[in-house]
């Protein structure tokens, strides 16, 4: 039998768990779905369970992770965990989870699918031995876990961030090759003013800076080209530099150069997503309330553009106070009250963006391969020259290219090779990214079994019967 | 090799990897545990047979796919670790296909 809520919610991190709280504060009825067993999303992935030790290590941006989840946990919206939702429409979802699944109506989504790490394209960065810094900083994260004398490549926040807090927890690195463009610094100046209206995330940056200056692991900069090595798994990185090539055995390497919001979904229900240059990413398109083209759908947090944990909390609220309004539960009056100060702060958190997004663009190179042999689509081990021949014989976007070569039809579904894509045809064929377009994403958006998608219906027919 | 930072008060169960009994962390993370014990690849590709390990460990990339408790295609980083599991290597994943021809 079909379940019937007010609102939806997709993703248990900041955002997903302050829309949930906002909206049962106003007495609507909400479901959220989440793939991990507890809330917090990847920002703050096992913040319910991690050890004080642990906690300690992670600093505390990722403590302030534990009132929201307690504010979750206490605000009676019916939280479903470990949940794969497979479908999502103007009538509602479908979700599959160990503990069962089925379906559910909704009078408005908000999808707060998160960021995941921009593709990191470079020879052989599918050996075993080679994951991104996210992925190092979930293990630590939920886990515990970490690896000695890893090499860390890419430029971002988030590399300095894992590394800093491997140095605080005693574990070795063995380099850190920095890709950031050597002329980025400069550009970003001209957005410091506006940067320096959030000082304290400012201030942390340079911290983090500092503590791997002070440390003893040698860093690489102005690293323009990147090679993992090795058969069966990594063995060795080898990098160009201002003065040539280098090489440096390793067992691990950690690969990052920023995060995009994970479209995934939005992409599947079908709302309008533009093209941000400055993001190098395509992102819904939302007024500030995370109100996208279609009426029943709402986008909020790093999933509808990258800003960072406290803006992703803030535009879940608003999301969850307009989902409140939208459905007739809260007046005009009272949205504008409640969102006057959730608006302006959120504009004070994403006033640090351009600068951080000028500083850490990543280059070009590392995002569009340059060789034929590297791999765009690691799924069907579509390579760069696939994608030139293709385009060579008029493939004009990623839609057409599936029939091609069949990027993107793999199990991720073209998650993680989108961006890549769109990129690479954009450079080959000079257009751009914005009229290249992305993947039609189809239902069911994330593999399910026969048994999945027939199992709710006999049910109910059951029901019926 | 990825190791523990602290030694975690948590139960340890049983796990069959691979045909051979490892003692994991209960409800700790699958891919983590099995990343500790040496469990590799995850994977091979279908196309060129080629080993996979996990890659970003939120559920994006689907390289961490093995066969849980006889499933195939289980992504491990989204799975926990419970007591008499059983793991093993996926190998070509043909049955990947299978899943998104009967979709
Ligand atoms: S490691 Fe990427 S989906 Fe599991």
């Amino acid at each position: 039998m079909s379940q019937r809520v007010d609102l939806a919610v997709l993703g248990s991190g900041p955002a997903g768990m302050a829309a949930a709280v906002a909206a049962r504060r106003h007495g609507l009825s909400v479901a959220l779905f989440d793939e991990q067993e507890g809330p917090g999303g990847q920002i703050y992935r096992g913040i319910e369970s991690a050890e004080a030790g642990r906690t300690a290590i992670l600093g505390p941006d990722y403590a302030a992770g534990r009132p929201l989840a307690a504010a979750f946990r206490a605000s009676g919206a019916t939280h479903h965990p470990r949940a794969t939702v497979w479908r999502i429409g103007e009538d509602g979802l479908s979700w599959t989870s160990p503990d069962g699944g089925g379906e559910i109506e909704a009078g408005r989504v908000v999808v707060a699918g998160g960021a995941m790490e921009r593709p990191f394209p470079v020879k052989g960065w599918t050996l075993p031995g080679v994951m991104t810094a996210g992925a190092a900083q979930i293990l630590l994260k939920s886990a515990g876990r970490v690896a000695d004398d890893a090499v860390f490549i890419g430029c971002g926040p988030l590399l300095a961030l894992v590394a800093t807090q491997y140095l605080k927890a005693g574990v070795r690195i063995r380099a850190i090759l920095d890709t950031t463009q050597p002329r980025s610094g400069m550009a970003a100046l001209g957005h410091l003013p506006a940067a320096l209206a959030a000082p304290a995330a400012l201030a942390k940056g340079i911290g983090m800076l500092a503590r791997i200056a002070a440390s003893q692991v040698k860093v690489f900069r102005r690293v323009e080209k990147v090679e993992l090595l090795g058969e069966a798994r990594l063995s060795a990185v080898r990098w160009r530099g201002p003065d040539g090539w280098h090489e440096i055995a390793t067992e691990r390497a950690f690969l990052h150069q920023g995060v995009i919001p994970n479209v995934n979904t939005t992409m599947a229900a079908g709302c309008r997503h533009v093209w941000d240059e400055r993001q190098l990413s395509f992102r819904p398109e939302t007024d500030d309330f995370g109100r996208t083209s279609l009426d029943w759908l709402l986008a909020a947090g790093d999933g509808a553009g990258i800003a960072g944990a406290k803006a992703a909390a803030l535009s879940g609220a608003l999301a969850g106070h307009a989902a409140a309004h939208d459905l007739g539960r809260l007046d005009a009056a009272g949205l504008e009250t409640l969102a006057r100060p959730l608006i302006r702060a959120r504009r004070r958190e994403l006033a640090l963006r351009p600068f951080l997004d000028t500083l850490y663009r990543p280059a070009q190179a590392m995002r569009v391969p340059q060789d034929d042999d590297v791999v765009v689509c690691r799924c069907e081990e579509v390579l760069r020259g696939d994608v030139a021949r293709a385009v060579a014989e008029g493939c004009p976007g990623p839609n057409q290219l599936k029939s091609f070569t069949r990027a993107g039809m793999g199990p991720c579904q073209g998650r993680l090779c989108g961006h890549t894509i769109v990129e690479t045809i954009a450079a080959l064929s000079g257009a751009e990214p914005e009229a290249v377009g992305y993947y039609r994403i189809r239902m069911p958006m994330k593999p399910v079994t026969v048994g999945d998608i027939v199992g709710p219906t006999i049910l109910k027919e059951e029901n019926h019967g | 090799m990825f190791r523990p930072l602290e030694k975690g008060p948590r139960r340890r169960v049983s796990v069959r990897v691979d045909g051979r009994s490892v003692e994991m962390e209960e409800d700790a993370n699958l891919a983590a545990a099995l990343l500790e014990a040496g469990f590799s690849p995850f994977r091979t590709t279908p196309v060129s047979g080629a080993p996979r390990e996990p890659y970003c460990m939120m559920g994006v990339c689907f390289d961490c796919l093995a066969v849980v408790d006889d499933v195939p295609n289980r992504q491990t980083c989204l799975e926990t670790v419970r007591a008499g599991m059983t793991v093993a290597m996926q190998e070509g994943a043909a049955t990947v296909r299978d899943v998104e021809a009967a979709s």
